[in-house]
């Protein structure tokens, strides 16, 4: 306890002296390997998702042999417990004691919007592998700040433009009554131009929705439109189809994914989904990812462990790119900037943002003849799609 | 809105309250004729569920599973009673919540620990699969029909067990004056502990009706426990009669709010904020009921002590 009380103290007198300079010495001395901080929730009924998230980083490193760029990697993971006062000070923690050289990971936006000024204000990166809230994309967006993921708008637009597509006239749409659920809604509506029949908001914690189902049965739509995350989207899938409502279209944003499928199972097969990957893609990259994860982890693979993936190859040529000197953070910046590394996704790149440029998909739930469930692509709607907030972004 | 919709909604929220009353029952039971405040009820409801669709998916059968899952509650129920909970009949409230909320922390984590985070599913009996058809467009799923059904059976049964055995009297007696029940010779640890059983087994009962029509996941029972407690409250605590009358009431104010209210402000306010004002609201009007039931009637519907 003493030493590291010492050499706490002894780290922040230096630092408050000649912060350059230690900094450097940092980066040159001693220790030549790279050390990312994993902040995956491994708490609470979202553990799932950081289970996802974590593993799909795990297996990009296990791929790379454990090094990024060549350099030895090594992973501080780091559980939020879906507490942003927690994430903060664990963060901090893996910032100031164990130097970590880049933050990745995040599942939840209200997490990432804790922890995005700690970890951007010390020059730290911080490389989002899901949370992908609009409130960093426009006038609030980082140099120091990357997701891999998406903008969580773009995903329910797709969905709307889906709709559209598919001639859809009449839709009613359902969703929890919070901002995230009113933001798919606009969302949705900002591509589609057809009725919207009803509107219902429930509550985040809501068990049964019978009384909706009666409701979505009387107004008869053409599709329903529904943004119901987690425990909320396993129980509205399931009585949904055992409402005998399956012939009316269910499209979904963040419903149906693989992390919630093995709970959904048969009622869920034939639902839409709006996503920028699916386990079903046909490239090498993809390929290798998905057999060798479900080897390793015995699971499908969701969305949150293909981005997280995706983040360890883009650090891999981020690092490669400047040749290992990772001290220096405006080339190293740049370098993540770059994005030359093969997705899992196909296509690829930063927007001017941080945000991906990237195609978006419909994509179906479908059982495999394994007897588990995925979603599978069945087209694309929107090709390299820069996400509507862009425009708004100053980089400083 | 049609009567036929007003009928499916009014027959919904009788079911929710159906299944509300199977968590109820237990808990108003233990909170009154031991004076026990049991927030680990809810984690009760919980392992239900979870044993419920472990052994069904290790059977293959939801009657075998259903069959087992009922002891294997009641046995879980007497360890926690006999390992925790015994040792609390004689402090004060303040503990008891201290320590029954302890146990929910590490029971939500010991089953994330053996089953994972991820939410489990348990398949509907093929015998009761499928729908009838009550409104055009919408099956109403004839297993719940059967949770009604099991329901208003189990309530039944209760009401007889409690109203009309010598177990029953001692119980109501119980509920009214344990000190008076102890003093005339009755070995009052061991009917605590029957009626501590016989509410974990009830409330793992719920727990496996649950599992096909909602997601089986860790945390699943503190949800439940909220709104049993509301019921209890608004009951009389440690009245049967009182827990499934409170627990009809609020699974039709929950359900028929909820789903009529945005259309009945629509009537008054432009569109939008009639929906979002209706939900909001419509999500408030249980405790709303609560809290105007007991400024009238203090002690709920149907008081038991005296």
């Amino acid at each position: 306890m003493v030493t590291i009380g010492r050499r706490g103290t002894l780290g922040l007198a230096a630092g408050l002296a000649m912060p350059a300079v230690w900094a450097r010495a940092q980066g040159a001395g001693a220790s030549p390997g790279i050390k990312i901080g994993l902040v995956a929730v491994q708490t609470g009924p979202a553990a799932s998702l950081g289970t996802h998230l974590r593993d799909g980083f795990l297996l990009g490193l296990k791929h790379l042999d454990g090094k990024l760029g060549g350099l030895p990697a090594e992973v501080v993971q780091i559980d939020d417990e879906l507490r942003p006062e927690v994430a903060v000070t664990k963060v901090r923690a893996a910032l100031e004691r164990d130097k970590v050289d880049v933050v990745a990971g995040v599942v939840f936006s209200n997490i990432l919007a804790a922890i995005i000024r700690p970890v951007t204000e010390s020059g730290t990166l911080l490389i989002s592998t899901n949370a992908g809230p609009s409130t960093f994309a426009g006038r609030g967006c980082n140099p120091n700040f990357f997701t891999t993921s998406y903008n969580n708008d773009q995903v329910h637009s797709v969905m709307g433009q889906a709709a559209q597509d598919a001639g859809h006239k009449r839709v009613f749409v359902l969703t929890p009554n919070y901002q995230a659920g009113r933001d798919a809604v606009a969302g949705f509506k900002s591509r589609f131009k057809g009725e919207v029949v009803d509107e219902v908001y429930v509550p985040l914690n809501q068990l049964d929705f019978s009384a909706e189902l009666a409701k979505i049965a009387a107004a008869k739509p053409d599709a329903l439109f529904t943004f119901m995350p987690g425990g909320l989207g396993v129980n509205l899938v399931r009585q949904y189809r055992q409402a005998g409502l399956g012939n009316i279209e269910f499209l979904s944003t963040f419903t149906v994914d693989e992390a919630t499928l093995p709970a959904q199972g048969d009622a869920a097969v034939g639902f839409y989904a709006a996503a920028t990957w699916a386990p079903n893609m046909d490239n090498p990259q993809n390929l290798r990812f998905v057999r060798d994860f479900e080897a390793a982890y015995n699971y499908v693979p969701a969305s949150y462990a293909a981005q997280s993936y995706d983040a360890a190859m883009l650090l891999d040529s981020a690092v490669r790119r400047v040749g290992g000197k990772i001290a220096d953070k405006d080339a190293l910046r740049a370098a993540v900037r770059a994005a030359d590394f093969r997705s899992v996704r196909g296509n690829f790149k930063f927007g001017a943002n941080h945000y991906p440029v990237q195609d978006f998909w419909l994509c179906k739930v479908a059982k495999r003849a394994d007897g588990k469930f995925q979603t599978e692509t069945v087209r694309k709607v929107l090709e390299n799609d820069t996400d509507p907030y862009a425009a708004e972004c100053r980089m400083r | 809105m049609s009567l036929g919709l007003l009928l499916v909604q009014a027959l919904n929220g009788l079911q929710f309250g159906v299944l509300l009353f199977l968590v109820a029952a237990g808990l108003t039971l233990v909170f009154g004729v031991m004076d026990f405040i049991n927030l680990a009820h809810g984690v009760q409801y919980m392992l239900g569920a979870y044993l419920g669709a472990s052994l069904a998916a290790m059977t293959g059968s939801f009657w075998l599973a259903l069959l087992l899952a009922l002891p294997a509650a009641l046995a879980l129920g007497l360890l926690l009673e006999w390992l925790v909970f015994r040792h609390l009949y004689d402090r004060d409230h303040l503990s008891q919540v201290l320590a029954t909320f302890g146990v929910i922390l590490f029971l939500n984590q010991a089953v994330r620990a053996i089953w994972g985070s991820a939410p489990l599913q348990m398949p509907v009996p093929a015998l009761l699969e499928g729908g009838i058809a009550l409104m055009p467009g919408l099956q109403y799923p004839i297993y719940r029909l059967a949770i009604l059904a099991a329901g208003l059976l189990t309530a039944a049964l209760l009401w007889l067990l409690v109203e009309r055995t010598r177990v029953g009297a001692l119980v109501r007696a119980g509920a009214s004056n344990a000190a008076m029940v102890a003093a005339l010779g009755v070995d009052i640890r061991r009917l605590f502990m029957l009626v501590f059983g016989f509410g974990a087994m009830l409330a793992g009962f719920a727990g496996v009706m649950a599992a096909p029509v909602l997601s089986v996941d860790p945390g699943m029972g503190d949800s439940v426990l909220i709104l049993a407690f509301v019921v209890i409250v608004i009951g009389g605590i440690g009245s049967v009669r009182g827990a499934f009358l409170a627990a009809l009431l609020v699974g039709l104010i929950e359900t028929l709010g909820r789903s009529l209210l945005p259309d009945l402000l629509r009537l008054v306010m432009a569109a939008s904020p009639a929906r979002q004002a209706g939900a909001a609201i419509g999500s408030m009007l249980v405790y709303i009921a609560m809290a105007l039931i007991l400024a009238v009637r203090p002690r709920g519907l149907f008081p038991v002590r005296g």
